[in-house]
């Protein structure tokens, strides 16, 4: 049952929506799949959407955290779009931060905001 | 209503806090307290994984009066923690990083108590109030 999480590519991005709860190998999965397509592809921004997802606990967000870390090694930018109230209130009061990271209220923001940052 | 997981491999992680949340929804718990309860047991039963090998997440309906909520009993038998007063400070950790630690699930619930003896086990319980 480790299921795979669909990577997609437009022009020098690629998109990810996150559509189900994410287990632990999904999750480890997804951070090696991510990174292989990042070579493959010499994409340079990366969109990661959450809208569908209602909760992440720290080791979802120790995760997350690390393959944009990894991403950004790997030349790609990354941002994260479509946190859910519920999951920003509980990110926080779980002590969790991901200060460093780019972020979007939706996919369509998170895609112009990495445009900006991409410079073109 | 009691119900309970137990808690071997991380599938399992994945199994309780879906009981955890049905039980939320079912007592009428909004969505931002389903992702704390939800997050809660996520944290605690991956403690148990890492920490004691295996053990038990039970989540029991309580009522206080008018008063209405979740516990969520979290139970092993594993090496124990010898200075809880270490552990309830946040960013201690002994696993590299990993899980955000028990400061963090009792920021997110109501109530909170545990007890632990080194070499027998640890028994955690923490409630969410509907509010």
């Amino acid at each position: 049952m480790n299921m795979r999480i669909p990577i997609l590519k437009l022009h020098d991005c690629l998109l990810i929506s996150i559509q189900w709860e994410l287990d632990d190998q999904t999750a480890l999965q997804f951070q090696e799949d991510l990174l292989h397509k990042i070579h493959e592809t010499s994409a340079r921004g990366v969109v990661i959407d959450f809208t569908s997802i209602d909760f992440i606990d720290s080791f979802i967000a120790k995760v997350l955290g690390d393959v944009i870390s990894m991403s950004k090694l790997m030349g790609a930018k990354v941002v994260i779009t479509g946190i859910q109230p519920a999951v920003a209130i509980t990110l926080i009061e779980l002590g969790i931060r991901l200060e460093e990271v780019m972020t979007a209220l939706d996919l369509e923001k998170g895609l112009e905001k990495l445009q900006r940052e991409l410079g073109d | 209503m009691d119900s309970s997981v137990k808690i071997i491999n991380e599938w399992d992680i994945v199994a309780a806090r879906q009981l955890g949340r049905n039980v939320a929804k079912e007592l009428g718990f909004g969505t931002v307290d389903q992702a704390r309860i939800t997050t809660a047991i996520s944290e605690l039963a991956r403690n148990i994984y890492l920490y004691a090998g295996q053990g038990e997440i039970t989540i029991e309906k309580v009522e206080n009066g008018a008063k209405k909520g979740l516990t969520i009993i979290s139970c092993d038998e594993g090496p124990g923690i010898p200075d809880l007063r270490k552990v309830m400070e946040d960013g201690f950790s002994t696993s590299g990083g990993l899980g955000a630690g028990l400061p963090g699930v009792k920021r997110l619930m109501d109530e909170f108590s545990i007890e632990s003896t080194p070499g027998e086990g640890t028994l955690i319980k923490s409630v969410k109030w509907l509010r």
